[in-house]
């Protein structure tokens, strides 16, 4: 146990907790329950909406599985990891306006509400769905063994207590403060994540006594930790530039990112959000990712890779820092997983049980099944991390890309093509998923490019050719795009 | 009727592709022009690798400056409710 570290901790859950139960005020006084529990009311500020886009899709891989890799593989990785900053400002510039105007006028709540405004087909939605559940289910899995592994490793409590601890803490303040917490906290939780980042990566440049030491020691144990192609060269250039699909452009494509666009107060809020996301995503992608390759020599023979960040950040820092610090990989896994089990409980309680199990649902019935829903999925998510598996970051990423290969076209192309419908989109939704599932599982890297590259590219082109072979059967209809 | 917004909308969108791909050559042109070679002949900037210093650390600077500089130049405010719009 190391008191000194648990103490900033604790305050940071008791914030946390603090803001739930604030939020919980405005859930009782709101007019809309849904609106307010799932979408904060529409009123988030450019500051706040940049930190929980950035919180949310900064998460456990980004602090404990990513500086792993990098640790190994040396700066080749942080190349790869800094694919990631079109994540901050792209996805806003193309979901921004028109998603936001959209959205408002078809009173979407949820990314399929859209959807199924924009395509009027059940099939759509239901396939939506599904997705979003199996697929984020399995990403709130990564999250939750990533904050159970945390908190097992700072206090020494095994992993089932800690587990039940970490999802004791979420579970709390997301059901009860639904979304207005969960973006406020994000908010808390970036800030940390950044503060964190710059303390950290102060602190081991300091340890390893200055940059041009550590690399020195690096070239001295391998080169190839210092050239862009990774410790073994099995980063290569098509790899690398096919896995910025993955984790910089194909971010578009992600409900848990893509509903955040749904939820600014005004376009001046988004043009702040862009600027701030972009600075902080950048700060934590490139911080954290160095630092892993940084503790390589401050910290040699590590070889579980979860392990280097919570390892390093007690070796270097003094307890109280460090415990600022262990707050970071905490408050990202935390925001990560509450926004994701705010999107899988929205898509069961709006998009299932109002649409096809009961319509008539008024707010009391609404609410009940909000707070039964959330709670009932995150416990199901207990049981099955209770037996996690290994690295984080591939399961994590599977879930990354199953969900570009589904949504990226059927979103982009259905608020930007006037002749996208609802045959286009099935089609290439469904071969989207499984040419994912067949690559990744049998294929892994077809030509030594990234696995979702395919299915992306292919759902494109089926999306289009279906819709122009369809398209005469829509000529009536008018469009709101 | 033509959604005027929606006109800035598909602009604005088309200025972020471009920035992806000027990211995207600034990043990946950086790493593997200069990265390339022998790790023994690296030349080094502020103790980083230079390739490793103009893709991911000036890049980064760069493409941060350039999405506030295109903000101010290009993006235009609009209101998201329709009644706004209409009145």
């Amino acid at each position: 146990m190391h008191w000194q570290v648990i103490v900033p901790l604790l305050l940071f859950l008791v914030i946390i907790f603090g803001i739930g139960i604030w939020s919980n005020k405005h859930i009782r006084s709101s007019n809309s329950f849904l609106q307010e529990y799932f979408l904060g009311g529409r009123e988030m500020g450019g500051f706040i909406l940049a930190m929980t886009m950035i919180a949310t899709y900064g998460s456990a891989s980004s602090f404990i599985g990513g500086p792993g890799v990098a640790y190994t593989k040396g700066l080749g990785w942080v190349l790869l990891a800094m694919a990631q900053l079109p994540a901050g400002y792209f996805v806003l510039m193309i979901f921004r306006k028109k998603f936001a105007i959209i959205a408002r006028r078809y009173q979407a709540i949820t990314l399929i509400d859209f959807l199924r405004e924009r395509y009027k087909s059940h099939v759509i939605v239901i396939l939506s769905a599904i997705s979003i559940i199996v697929f984020l289910f399995s990403a709130m899995m990564a999250q939750w063994v990533g904050g159970a592994r945390l908190i097992e490793s700072l206090t020494g409590l095994n992993y089932t207590t800690a587990l039940f601890i970490f999802a004791f803490s979420v579970l709390v303040y997301v059901i009860i403060g639904g979304f207005r917490a969960v973006a406020l906290t994000d908010a808390v939780q970036g800030s940390i994540m950044v503060i964190g980042t710059i303390i950290l990566l102060i602190g081991t440049v300091i340890a390893g006594g200055g940059i041009d030491n550590i690399m020195a020691s690096l070239v001295a144990e391998n080169p190839n930790l210092v050239s862009p192609f990774g410790a073994e060269g099995e980063l290569t250039p098509l790899y690398v530039s096919t896995f910025w699909i993955l984790i910089g452009i194909g971010v578009v494509g992600l409900p848990q990112i893509a509903v955040r666009a749904m939820s600014y107060k005004d376009s001046r809020s988004m043009h702040l959000a862009i600027i701030i996301g972009t600075i902080a995503i950048g700060t934590i992608m490139f911080g954290m990712h160095l630092i892993g390759v940084l503790a390589r020599p401050v910290l040699p023979g590590i070889e579980i890779g979860d392990k280097v960040m919570p390892l390093l950040t007690l070796k270097v820092l003094p307890p109280f820092l460090a415990g600022i610090v262990l707050a970071a990989p905490m408050a990202a896994t935390m925001s990560t997983v509450n926004a994701l089990l705010m999107l899988v409980s929205s898509t069961v309680v709006k998009d299932i049980y109002l649409n096809y199990i009961k319509p008539t649902a008024n707010d009391t019935e609404i609410k009940r099944a909000s707070f039964i829903v959330t709670a009932v999925i995150g416990l199901v998510v207990i049981i099955f991390a209770l037996n996690p598996p290994d690295l984080l970051v591939w399961l994590n990423l599977f879930a990354f890309g199953g969900l570009e290969a589904v949504f990226i076209w059927t979103v982009v192309l259905g608020l930007y093509w006037k002749k996208a419908n609802k045959y286009g989109a099935i089609v290439s939704m469904i071969s989207g998923m499984t040419l994912y599932i067949i690559i990744d599982r049998f294929y892994p890297s077809v030509f030594g490019m990234h696995t979702v590259t395919i299915p992306i590219v292919a759902s494109f082109f089926i999306f289009v050719i279906v819709s122009l072979l369809t398209s005469h059967k829509f000529k009536e209809e008018k469009l709101f795009i | 009727m033509k959604d005027q917004r929606f006109k800035i909308a598909h602009r604005e969108a088309l200025i972020g592709i471009g920035l992806v791909i000027v990211n995207f050559a600034i990043w990946f042109g950086f790493a593997y022009g200069l990265g390339s070679g022998d790790p023994a002949n690296y030349t080094y900037v502020f103790g980083f690798p230079a390739w490793f210093f103009y893709s991911c650390i000036a890049g980064t600077g760069f493409m941060i400056i350039l999405i506030w500089v295109v903000l101010k130049l290009f993006f235009k405010e609009v209101p998201f409710d329709d009644e706004e719009v209409d009145q």
